[in-house]
């Protein structure tokens, strides 16, 4: 073949390309103006159960609310885009990675889904937490590991007190006391954080040294100390006396995770009746139920309930959904 | 006790094929001798680059985005992620040395690297296929993995074959460097993707794929094979290959590669230290690796050519060396821009003075008819060490915290050096 015949077919083909891919991304961009956004979703109307649509198309990713009573009604979706999120009291905290170079953004949302602040961290959104009071802001981002064969990888959670303005960036400075004594380690990781109705006491997870520890935590005081092992993604209960979290019951990647509830009090956990594995922060639907979102066999999400004693079956609450957050009647 | 690459020693003329009816000679390629087209460097050298600049272009979209699509539209936990990532390992090892095999049996290295070529291209519209059933995409990462294993040996031996003896290390130099440019404008291009068109993964995997056949093409129309009129018992067995291992030289060299392999330990702790000591804003910290992307791509045909004369095995080692200042800066006394700049300098310098330098010293040691197969056999070993080293630091890390793991590695890593130094065959190479 000759040079020249050659080039041209080079020429020809990478035309092709180009035309496909352009082509492609014109279709998906008209797609995704096409519709999305069904309605106006805010976050201080009581009574309903916000989420992440999860459902294909171009609603995909959005933040949509259900009635609560009513979770099988036809959804709400807004136009505001997250790969994670939370609300509570009239404030929403939605995480997404995007940019040119890529890193978590982190939007502090009002009830009408105007941006309040935006803070830029490293690594893919995780897990986002509001207090009921909307006062204080946590989440966690997670850095994949220095290798795919470690199934632990590093995180980095954030408090930010939304009265004062003060951010945390990273809460690995706070002094532990693990078992009774101060501790300090280079693999100390803190996640899942959870606040209780005070706006001062909080609980999360910490993991040294291949352990994870549930702790709770006190703001003003910036202390904390260990409950109890083997606790991952804590989730207060709005009453305050119990804590849903998932627990770590087998060694493989498969199905590693069953969501238990802890009695503060008597400090007995009960497993809940969902059998899957949930990798999950959980979140309280009432006093007496807690839900989660749940990959499906096959592909997407749905979000389930279950009861909170540990009885009964978990039902279906919201299809195509995750990130659920129910919001409570202001007081 | 080195083979000299024999047939390339000879005066060009000597190239001709023997007989014009002997099955494996291609008609014209091979007998045009070396075209010298850009700063010494062979066309063909220069046009199998430019395959791996696209095909990293292609492969890099997908390394970028695949966590968050993975994990935020499939809905797999990251453990399972992981889990995804390590399966297979021990395949895609067999097939990369199977593929040097055929690739030297049959001569047929421009087919083999091209089928490789093809089966990653290919992969990019399995990761839509798979949607996001665990097993299926499990199967579409570890048949990329396949295609990349396979065309990684053959793609060396004809850049070696493609090559004088005493330009093997600016030629891989030239090729890496292009293959580096490839990686640095992947992620680039996936994020500007998904800048158009946030969330759609779908249009990241439609153009990666479409840049990956563009790189097909390309392979097929400007790279020339190299295939050499064999006599019938020349026709390379699994005996011979594995009877490199008999071969002194080449056995040494493995030992050191796997033996500095082993200590190796993985990217993430330069950012993560630089980061600890640092504490930048989490937000540049994605830019780090640019940096040391960046210095490779400027320095490895610089490297190539100190290489060529300096020795390339010293060169090797002192890469190591580069890699140990750099740890060594990172638990010094100079804070700072300084200490970002020198660390990211040094640790582009490592890859610069080991990747391509690596098989450029391999090169010669196997004759041309096991010359794939060889450089896989290295290449496997190589990522088995790698492999070694990181299931041993995570137990360290596990057992005695980070800091010390890393000052008991960062030990290792020196002791390996010496080591190295005594088993490679550093003065040999450069009188062979």
């Amino acid at each position: 073949m000759s040079g020249r015949n050659r080039l041209l077919i080079l020429l020809v083909t990478a035309l092709v390309a180009a035309t496909t891919v352009t082509g492609y991304v014109l279709r998906s961009r008209a797609d995704s103006a096409a519709g999305g956004a069904s309605g106006i979703v805010r976050l201080d109307m009581s009574g309903q159960i916000l989420f992440r649509d999860t459902s294909p198309g171009a609603s995909f990713g959005r933040i949509a609310s259900v009635p609560r009573d009513r979770p099988d009604a036809a959804r709400t979706t807004g136009t505001v885009l997250c790969d994670r999120l939370y609300a509570a009291h009239g404030t929403g905290i939605c995480m997404q990675r995007k940019g040119p170079v890529p890193s978590t953004h982190v939007t502090v949302l009002d009830r009408d889904l105007h941006q309040v602040r935006q803070v830029k961290t490293e690594g893919f959104p995780n897990r986002a937490r509001v207090s009921a009071s909307g006062a204080m802001l946590s989440w966690t981002t997670f850095v994949q590991g220095d290798s795919y064969l470690r199934d632990d990888f590093s995180t980095r959670t954030s408090i930010l007190d939304t009265r004062t303005g003060h951010l945390v960036n990273s809460i690995e400075q706070i002094s532990l006391t693990l078992d009774g004594k101060p501790y300090h380690a280079a693999d100390l990781n803190y996640w899942g954080v959870t606040f209780a109705s005070d706006d001062n006491t909080f609980y999360a997870t910490a993991r040294t040294s291949g352990r994870t520890y549930l702790i709770q935590g006190d703001l003003r005081k910036w202390t904390a100390h260990t409950l109890r092992t083997n606790v991952e993604c804590p989730s207060l209960s709005p009453d305050n006396t119990r804590i849903v979290f998932k627990k770590r019951v087998n060694a493989s990647a498969n199905r590693p995770w069953r969501l238990y509830v802890l009695d503060l009090a008597t400090m007995k956990e009960t497993p809940l009746a969902e059998e899957h594995s949930v990798d999950d922060q959980a979140a309280w639907l009432d006093d007496h139920t807690v839900m989660y979102g749940l990959p499906r066999h096959g592909g997407g999400w749905d979000v389930w309930s279950a009861p909170a004693d540990g009885s009964g079956a978990p039902r279906l609450l919201i299809h195509d959904a995750n990130s659920p957050a129910a919001v409570t009647p202001q007081r | 006790m080195y083979i000299s690459t024999s047939r390339a020693a000879r005066p060009p003329s000597s190239e001709a094929p023997a007989a014009p009816a002997a099955p494996v000679v291609p008609a014209a390629p091979v007998t045009s001798g070396r075209r010298r087209a850009w700063a010494g460097v062979d066309s063909n050298v220069l046009a199998l680059g430019s395959v791996s600049l696209v095909t990293d272009i292609s492969s890099e979209m997908i390394t970028a985005v695949l966590p968050m699509y993975v994990i935020f539209t499939l809905g797999l936990s990251p453990l399972q992620f992981g889990a995804l990532n390590g399966m297979y390992f021990g395949v895609t090892a067999l097939v990369r040395v199977a593929g040097g095999h055929a690739a030297d049996r049959w001569q047929r290295r421009k087919l083999v690297a091209g089928s490789g070529y093809a089966l990653s291209a290919l992969c990019k519209l399995g990761l839509l296929a798979a949607g996001s059933s665990v097993p299926a995409l499990g199967a579409v990462i570890a048949a990329d993995r396949t295609g990349k294993g396979l065309r990684t040996g053959p793609r060396d031996a004809l850049i070696s074959l493609s090559s004088t003896p005493e330009t093997l290390g600016r030629s891989f130099g030239a090729h890496r460097a292009l293959d580096t440019t490839g990686a640095f404008l992947g992620p680039l291009a996936a994020f500007a993707l998904l800048l158009a068109t946030p969330g759609r993964y779908d249009t990241v995997f439609v153009a990666s794929f479409c840049i990956a056949a563009f790189a097909c093409v390309i392979l097929a129309l400007f790279v020339r094979d190299r295939r050499q009129p064999l006599e019938q018992h020349e026709r390379a067995t699994v005996r011979d290959v594995l009877g490199l291992l008999l071969r002194p030289g080449f056995r040494r060299v493995g030992i050191g590669v796997l033996l500095l392999g082993a200590v190796t330990l993985s990217d993430s702790f330069v950012y993560l230290l630089i980061q600890q000591r640092l504490d930048i804003s989490a937000e540049y910290f994605p830019l780090l690796p640019l940096g040391t992307t960046g210095v490779y791509l400027l320095m490895a045909m610089p490297l190539g050519q100190l290489a060529d004369r300096l020795g390339r095995l010293r060169v090797f080692v002192a890469g190591y060396g580069a890699l140990l200042l750099a740890y060594l800066a990172l638990f010094g006394p100079v804070g700072g821009p300084v200490l970002v700049i020198t660390t990211l300098v040094l640790h582009g310098l490592f890859y610069a003075a080991t990747d391509g330098v690596l098989m450029a010293a391999i090169g010669p040691m196997v004759p041309e008819h096991l010359r794939a197969a060889g450089m896989s056999l290295i290449q496997t070993g190589q990522s088995l060490a790698t492999l070694a080293s990181s299931v041993l630091f995570g137990a360290a890390w596990s057992a005695w915290g980070l800091h010390t793991a890393l000052a008991v590695a960062l030990t290792v890593l020196a002791v390996a050096i010496a080591a190295a130094l005594m088993t490679l065959p550093l003065r040999e190479e450069s009188t062979a």
